[in-house]
């Protein structure tokens, strides 16, 4: 067997044992992308002597001791570059390590290259990338899900052991969904995103992607937790995830939100997602079904908040600082207005436009105020629907990963694709996606995704759903075939 | 709440991004399409909700006010595309 298709935690017991040196690890991890990633192309980069270097002076005694865990590539990773997928970033290199990142290193990991992403993590697909697609690895005429669809595709194609993702409406569960790996957006404010570039900030989280539900565990340890560099943190405890991973769910009830089993939902999903909940009451849950009544004004709202929040955050691309300056222009103005036109691609120029009219004089209160407004309703539904039950199970994705090029030229089309994983987002609790079956399409096997949603800092009780039902079932085993 | 007065153009000049003709041509109708989609919020009663900015009330983090380290100089100006004498360059503002 290939040690490229380990999980991160049974690498690291093979190093910790002394079976095998990182430095062989990086070897074995950089023959299989050399192998894989002309197919697949989940990197933008990634520099096997720097990690080696690294590999050198670490301590393999430490929880992911000479593990190289792949970087998306919108966190900054000192002296890596870091270009959000964009144009505007091409030859920035990251005068820092974000705080997720420093947290990996005191553990033991070795940050490992550039996954692909949409542009500044806009959008569903990574067709929205500068640097052309990620290919999904169980059908590569199909999109990997997005934005972190490269954090998720090298994962499934096992060029990467472990990897760090962004969700701001859904990008880590929905890719994860899509490429059959386990996907954790944690609770707002439960992971630093100091040194993340920022999308949406009252919405983004860093957050694993993996091979199974232990290493979420393992890598929520690691990352979870306050910090003096972000305010927005919370100043909580960090539990030790991987110590409930297998209390089961015989004490437990989930909710099965109605509002999410609706026309649009693929009827094989819906079946394998009807079966995997079926299941956990086999293994002891009680499920009830129950009501979030503004489901359905979850992606109006977020398609008026995350815009907005993008319209003010990307402002700091104009060409002085960092990143792309147009030559030619002589007025300041100019310079600006050149800069951003020549390299950002369609979907942000459409997001910061849509996000400055919906702040704009006139508009704000019939956009944007409106938006927190149906927000705040939002929230509620699930605070009280977490009254009643530990946590809600529902599809990750209406439909399995869909052709590239499908929906390029609808956007609305691609908007929907996040339809059940936005929610979480607006109301800044945490969700998980684990894979819970396949459906089969022109002949090829496409998996399918559950997701378990848990009110604010209980990460902990959709790492044991996620565990429960991943012991029970075989759906993270299969490697995708690809040529 | 209606995308009637949307003006691409003018709102991609506010925000500093200048579009080519067929770029207006396409996005006009795409975000009209978003923004038809979006007034599905006027169904919703807000009239007795406090809107709300992020998801959990926390408001005003405070700090000691500390010396701490951070980035050098030369590091915070090591991705400029132009800089000199420890500062960032910028095209001519006035005459």
């Amino acid at each position: 067997m290939e040690i490229t298709s380990l999980a991160a935690h049974e690498i690291q017991a093979l190093i910790r044992a002394g079976k095998i040196s990182p430095k062989e690890v990086i070897h074995a991890l950089a023959r299989r992308i050399e192998e894989v990633d002309p197919v697949i192309h989940g990197y933008l980069s990634h520099d096997v002597e720097r990690a080696i270097a690294e590999a050198e002076t670490v301590d393999v005694n430490l929880p992911l001791g000479g593990v190289p865990v792949s970087i998306k590539d919108v966190i900054n990773v000192k002296d890596h570059p870091c270009g959000c997928a964009s144009k505007i970033l091409e030859g920035y290199v990251a005068p820092y390590d974000a705080t997720v990142i420093a947290r990996l290193r005191a553990a033991g990991a070795i940050p490992f290259g550039r996954l692909n992403m949409d542009e500044f993590a806009m959008g569903s697909s990574t067709e929205n990338s500068a640097f052309g697609p990620t290919r999904n690895p169980w059908d590569t005429t199909r999109i990997p899900g997005g934005s972190s669809g490269g954090s998720a595709a090298v994962v499934a194609a096992d060029e990467a052991f472990a990897a760090l993702g962004t969700d701001t409406g859904g990008s880590i569960r929905q890719p994860a969904a899509l490429c059959g790996r386990v996907g954790l957006k944690p609770t707002y404010g439960r992971v630093s995103r100091y040194g993340l570039v920022a999308f949406a900030s009252s919405l983004d989280q860093v957050g694993p992607i993996t091979k199974d539900v232990r290493d979420a565990a393992l890598l929520m340890n690691i990352i979870a937790g306050s910090d003096k560099f972000d305010s927005t943190t919370l100043d909580e405890p960090v539990p030790d995830y991987t110590a409930g991973l297998e209390k089961g769910v015989k004490s437990l009830k989930l909710g099965l939100p109605k509002e999410y089993f609706i026309e649009g939902l693929d009827p094989q999903v819906e079946r394998s997602v009807r079966t995997a909940v079926a299941q956990l009451e086999s293994l002891g849950a009680e499920v009830v079904e129950l009501s979030l009544p503004h489901t359905e004004f979850a992606l109006s709202t977020y398609y008026i908040i995350a815009p907005a929040e993008a319209s003010a955050n990307l402002a700091r691309f104009d060409g002085v600082r960092y990143g792309f300056r147009s030559t030619g222009a002589n007025v300041l103005l100019y310079h600006y207005v050149k800069t951003r036109e020549e390299v950002f691609g369609p979907e942000v120029k459409r997001r910061i436009i849509l996000g400055t009219y919906v702040l704009s004089s006139g508009y704000y209160d019939a956009y944007y105020l409106r938006a927190q407004k149906v927000r705040a309703l939002i929230r509620q539904d699930f605070a009280k629907a977490f009254e009643k039950v530990d946590a809600i199970v529902c599809p990750t994705s209406p439909t399995p990963a869909f052709k590239l090029g499908e929906r390029t030229s609808d956007p609305l089309s691609m908007y929907l694709a996040d339809v059940f994983t936005l929610a979480a987002n607006i109301a800044g609790i945490c969700g998980i996606s684990v894979p819970c079956g396949f459906v089969e399409r022109e002949g090829k096997r496409l998996p399918v995704g559950l997701q378990v949603l848990g009110k604010e800092l209980n990460e902990s009780t959709l790492l044991q759903v996620g565990y429960a039902y991943e012991q029970a079932t075989e759906w993270n085993k299969p490697k995708p075939q690809f040529d | 709440m209606s995308s009637e007065n949307f003006d691409v153009k003018y709102v991609a000049e506010l925000a500093r991004i200048k579009l080519t003709p067929d770029e207006i041509k396409t996005f006009e109708s795409q975000l009209a399409n978003v923004l038809e989609h979006v007034a599905k919020l006027n169904e919703v009663d807000v009239a007795q909700v406090e809107p709300m900015a992020h998801s959990f009330p926390i408001y005003n983090v405070f700090r000691e006010d500390e010396l701490r380290e951070s980035l050098d100089r030369e590091a915070a100006l090591s991705n400029a595309p132009r800089q000199a004498h420890g500062l960032f360059i910028v095209t001519k503002v006035v005459e």
